[in-house]
């Protein structure tokens, strides 16, 4: 994978200086080869990652795992259109496998999630069935370690 | 009432503590310090390695190993230095495998040394040396390098602390703490004085695989009639990531590893079998595991080193290792008051240059053995802490 993106989806902050050194690459050159990959889509866009559980408005988070029926000229893109149109889907994917749709969805309570899918997604008519994830805990996102035990703490002692 | 001072011997008595010590406490009891003090790997020993020692393990084989080592390490250990030195040493003869490459150093410098020897050692370097040679009854004799030679050791500097007393010069490169190293050429010179004053060499390679700018390490046995006068240490710790597994090596002429093996074999008897087990399926599968670390590494040296020289404080290319050696004499600080400054100030340890010798006075060392988020939040703390030296 090219390093420049490599650095950048762990940590989007690096400066084009520190950038510049760690790849040892002129900075005017990275700083190009950046603006192109956000023209050109390579890169999306830069975001915080949040621990919601550490804010007092905590979210919950479900994944809905979704059959449908696919439709005649489109396939599944018109069903996705429908489905990430919804505010509350934070992410789309389509799968393979037992089931075509995994979405994550967000919200305040558990019920209003499950509200949110009751009557938004199984009402949509090329949905066939639905199944609800609730997540409990999160361990790991985007690389990141969430989960605080003392486990991944620097246990190397100090020696010379 | 026991007497104890008459009790201890007093060689061993006269032998100076490690002066490091106070500002580890330090550093240990505070709390959120950012540390870049650690001599070790922050990678975890690969997992085919891990692995390797578990199944072992699983299997019950925990019995002591051959005083030598296992065979089959011992042949892994000469097939790598062949492959990656061009290097033959004979495994049942040259080889002896140690606890960590710090036992290869003790029983390498008690089996050539004694009373009325001198023993030369280029500082700033690692902070056994000293000592061992101080309970082995031979005198330590300090070459200081300098910063402007890159912290090399020079033929010159060298030729001029021989005397009719000098037997054998240790060679710590690549150096910890100031992560120079030798090249080719400056081997080459330094041979020249080894043989013309019948010298013996311990070649202490244990950063050997973390060689930096495009050539390889190269090892003191192989210039020119060296082979026969040398010692090479190395070990598992740094290049597999395998501190806490204890297993290093010696290799060199049959008569001098015949002696270190006695000592061994008395003093310690074998390395530890798990860990052998371990270091044959490292050396066996894990060539690219050094070469992903040592990437690693070296993205990570060259912000430091950056970092350093945009913060105005000189510091030279370390070219091995994992450390920098940037020198804070600008600030008008010695090296404790600059460290001790920037841990209650800044919360973030770095170890006072002098620690390794008296000529490391003046720099300090810094690890890089860290993640790049670490390394950068640490180099913030210590650029705001230099701009505040300045404005006082």
């Amino acid at each position: 994978m090219d390093e420049l993106l490599k650095l950048l989806s762990g940590n989007s902050k690096f400066t084009s200086d520190e950038l510049s050194m760690i790849l040892d690459e002129p900075k005017d050159y990275l700083e190009k080869q950046i603006r192109e990959y956000e023209n050109t889509g390579v890169i999306k866009g830069y975001q915080a990652i949040v621990d919601w559980d550490k804010v007092p408005d905590a979210k919950v988070t479900a994944m809905i795992e979704i059959k449908v029926t696919p439709q005649k000229d489109t396939g599944f893109n018109s069903v996705a259109a429908q489905i990430m149109s919804f505010d509350e889907v934070e992410s789309l994917y389509l799968m393979a496998g037992s089931y075509d749709f995994a979405v994550y969805v967000t919200g305040k309570t558990m019920q209003e999630v499950a509200m949110f899918v009751s009557r938004r997604l199984s009402t949509l008519e090329s949905v066939l069935s639905t199944s609800t994830h609730f997540l409990l805990k999160k361990y790991k996102e985007s690389g990141i370690d969430f989960y605080e035990d003392d486990s991944e703490e620097d246990k190397r002692s100090l020696v010379l | 009432m026991v007497d104890y001072d008459k009790m201890l011997n007093s060689r061993i008595k006269k032998v100076k503590p490690s002066g490091i010590r106070r500002f580890f406490d330090i550093a240990n009891e505070m709390e959120h310090v950012i540390s870049l003090s650690i001599g070790e790997p922050d990678f975890k020993t690969p997992w085919h390695v891990r692995e390797e020692g578990i199944k072992t393990l699983e299997k019950g084989k925990t019995w002591y190993s051959p005083n030598r080592g296992f065979a089959k390490l011992r042949n892994e250990i000469s097939s790598y230095y062949r492959r990656r030195f061009s290097l033959e040493y004979d495994p049942d003869s040259e080889v002896l495998v140690t606890v960590g490459g710090s036992e290869a150093i003790d029983v390498c410098i008690r089996c050539l040394v004694e009373e009325g020897d001198e023993v030369l050692i280029p500082q700033p370097c690692f902070v056994c040396y000293e000592p061992i040679t101080e309970m082995a009854g031979a005198t330590p004799v300090i070459i200081e390098t300098k910063a402007e030679n890159d912290f090399r050791l020079t033929p010159e500097e060298l030729e001029s602390h021989i005397t009719p007393k000098s037997k054998l010069l240790i060679l710590p490169f690549p150096n910890n703490p100031t992560g120079a190293v030798m090249r080719r050429s400056d081997l080459e010179a330094i041979a020249r004085i080894v043989e013309k004053y019948d010298l013996f060499v311990l070649s202490d390679e244990i950063y050997g695989e973390l060689t930096y700018g495009g050539e390889r390490h190269v090892s003191f046995a192989e210039i020119d009639g060296m082979k026969e006068r040398t010692a090479v240490i190395n070990g598992f710790s740094k290049s597999y990531a395998m501190t806490g597994w204890r297993l290093g090596y010696a290799l060199g002429p049959a008569p001098v590893i015949d002696q270190m093996t006695k000592l061994h074999q008395f003093a310690i008897m074998s390395a530890p079998t798990t860990a052998q087990y371990a270091a044959i399926e490292a050396l066996k599968n894990g060539d690219s595991d050094i070469e992903s670390m040592k990437k690693q590494y070296d993205m990570r040296r060259r912000l430091v080193v950056g970092s350093f020289q945009k913060m105005g404080l000189s510091c030279f290319e370390p070219n091995g290792a994992f450390y920098c050696f940037p020198c804070i004499k600008s600030t008008g600080l010695t090296s404790e008051q600059f460290c001790l400054g920037l841990i209650n100030s800044k919360h973030v340890a770095v170890v006072p240059g002098n620690a390794f010798g008296e000529c490391g006075e003046g720099y300090i060392r810094v690890s890089y053995s860290y993640s790049l988020d670490h390394l950068g939040e640490a180099l913030n703390r210590i650029e705001e802490y230099l701009s505040e030296i300045k404005n006082r």
